[in-house]
């Protein structure tokens, strides 16, 4: 990792300077498109009172629903928690801190928060527990509610294909989430199935420009599936 | 009879229109991509970021990569594109899905909706469906008439949290479809042998029955 080579050799290094109560982005949609390796990085850290900003909390042993094993996060903001019975009881035991958010605006969030847009009006939730304390305003008749951008001290990403400046494409519906929160942390590291040689990536494929990337890390994956749905050949 | 849950998708179906851009919710809204009619072609969004999705894939064809936002595996038709969640929710608030289907626990003669929490019992987020709401202008509501206790489920104010505000305009259950317009139901069809009566007993909300109600047939 020097000038515009991001890329570092461990996962120690890729997380380097993550210590307690931080705010760390997670990229992912259920468990596809997680930072896998990154996730098990934090846990064997051991840092604790995090924020995790994360569409979905990972299942019960899997994803992010390992860091609420030794309860490492103090609070998490996502639109949907379902599939994970060790955050709901923590979430209904007060154990944990969820702000609930649609996920619509939590991608948005992000994007703003990456973007340099402090706030911005919708009217998704409008009228509902999401708007409690927010203002509201109107537009052309249209009732909207003003919510806040999102940044991080840590941006957690995986990719399917890196550079050495850090330029990132995704593979299929693995990108979700990724793009938006690579944006907006301050350190953002992506975990990436290949490196590839700068140039081999094509300027016009590019999802994720280098700029918004500090370190690159190349990881091995198991990528586990939620529902397996499969039609007969 | 009350409609079969395949019955439901048949009568949502017949609201496409060739060229549509749709996003179906989880459960019965999903099952309507199995009766797209003869000659119309629409393409499927699913929010997590997939514009275009195809059929389940097969044993050879798998990949963790591909999935929909319920999670399943899937596959991208010829012409799907991919993108991030910010431009998925862009297409959905910013009104260009043509039609949305979704299901919900109650609705009310405001045309408020509520369909992501029961305080004390259930929590499993909002996920999309507060953008879905507030960004389409044509949505269908999939839901039961009634709980299995015989409560209405059409009421004259949500009891439950809102997942959106005055945004529902058409309900399907499986006695009839119905519009809110006015502050009241608007019974437009019965499905196939439901009495009217029998739908005035299970509808707690304001509901009118014009002369022209009529009834379904599959």
């Amino acid at each position: 990792m020097a000038g515009l080579d991001k890329r570092v050799a461990t996962y120690e290094e890729a997380l380097a300077g993550l210590t307690d109560n931080m705010t760390v982005l997670a990229g992912g949609f259920g468990l596809c498109g997680i930072p896998e390796n990154l996730i098990a990085e934090i846990k064997r850290l051991g840092v604790t009172g995090l924020t995790v900003v994360s569409n979905n909390c990972g299942v019960d042993g899997f994803g992010l629903g390992i860091l609420l094993e030794d309860r490492q996060i103090r609070k998490m903001i996502a639109s949907y928690v379902g599939e994970n019975a060790l955050f709901e009881r923590q979430l209904l035991s007060g154990e944990l801190e969820v702000e609930l958010t649609p996920q619509g605006t939590l991608a948005e969030k992000m994007r703003a928060g990456g973007a340099g847009i402090p706030a911005f009006y919708t009217a998704t939730g409008y009228g509902t527990p999401v708007a409690e304390g927010k203002e509201t305003r109107q537009f052309n008749g249209r009732n909207v509610i003003l919510e806040e951008a999102i940044t991080g001290d840590f941006a957690i990403i995986k990719g399917w294909k890196a550079d050495h400046f850090g330029n990132v494409v995704y593979r299929h519906t693995a990108q979700n989430f990724n793009p938006v929160a690579a944006t907006a942390g301050k350190i953002t590291v992506v975990e990436v199935e290949e490196i590839v040689e700068p140039g081999v990536l094509l300027p016009t494929e590019i999802h994720t420009p280098g700029i918004y990337v500090d370190r690159v890390i190349l990881g091995t994956f198991e990528k586990r599936i939620e529902q397996r749905t499969i039609r007969k050949a | 009879m009350a409609l079969s849950r395949e019955q439901m998708a048949q009568r949502v179906a017949r609201e496409l229109q060739d060229g549509f851009y749709v996003n179906l919710g989880i459960g019965i809204p999903t099952l309507v991509a199995n009766y797209v009619p003869d000659g119309i072609d629409v393409m499927l969004q699913s929010e997590n970021g997939l514009l275009g999705m195809g059929a389940f894939p097969t044993e050879e064809t798998i990949d963790a990569d591909m999935i929909n936002a319920g999670k399943q595996t899937v596959t991208a038709r010829k012409g799907a594109s991919i993108f991030s969640s910010a431009e998925s929710f862009a297409m959905i608030r910013g009104g260009h899905v043509d039609l949305t289907v979704l299901g919900a626990f109650e609705v009310d003669v405001e045309g408020n909706i509520a369909s992501w929490m029961i305080p004390g019992k259930l929590v499993k987020g909002m996920g999309g469906a507060m953008d879905l709401v507030a960004g389409a202008d044509n949505i269908i509501v999939t839901m039961t008439h009634a709980s299995k206790d015989g409560e209405s489920k059409l009421l004259s104010h949500c009891s439950l949290p809102l997942t959106g505000a005055g945004c529902i305009k058409k309900v399907l259950t499986d006695l009839a479809y119905l519009e809110i317009e006015n502050g009241a139901f608007i019974l437009r069809e019965t499905a196939p042998g439901v009495s009217i009566e029998e739908i005035v007993a299970k509808t707690a909300g304001k509901l009118i029955v014009p002369d022209d109600v009529v009834e379904m047939k599959f």
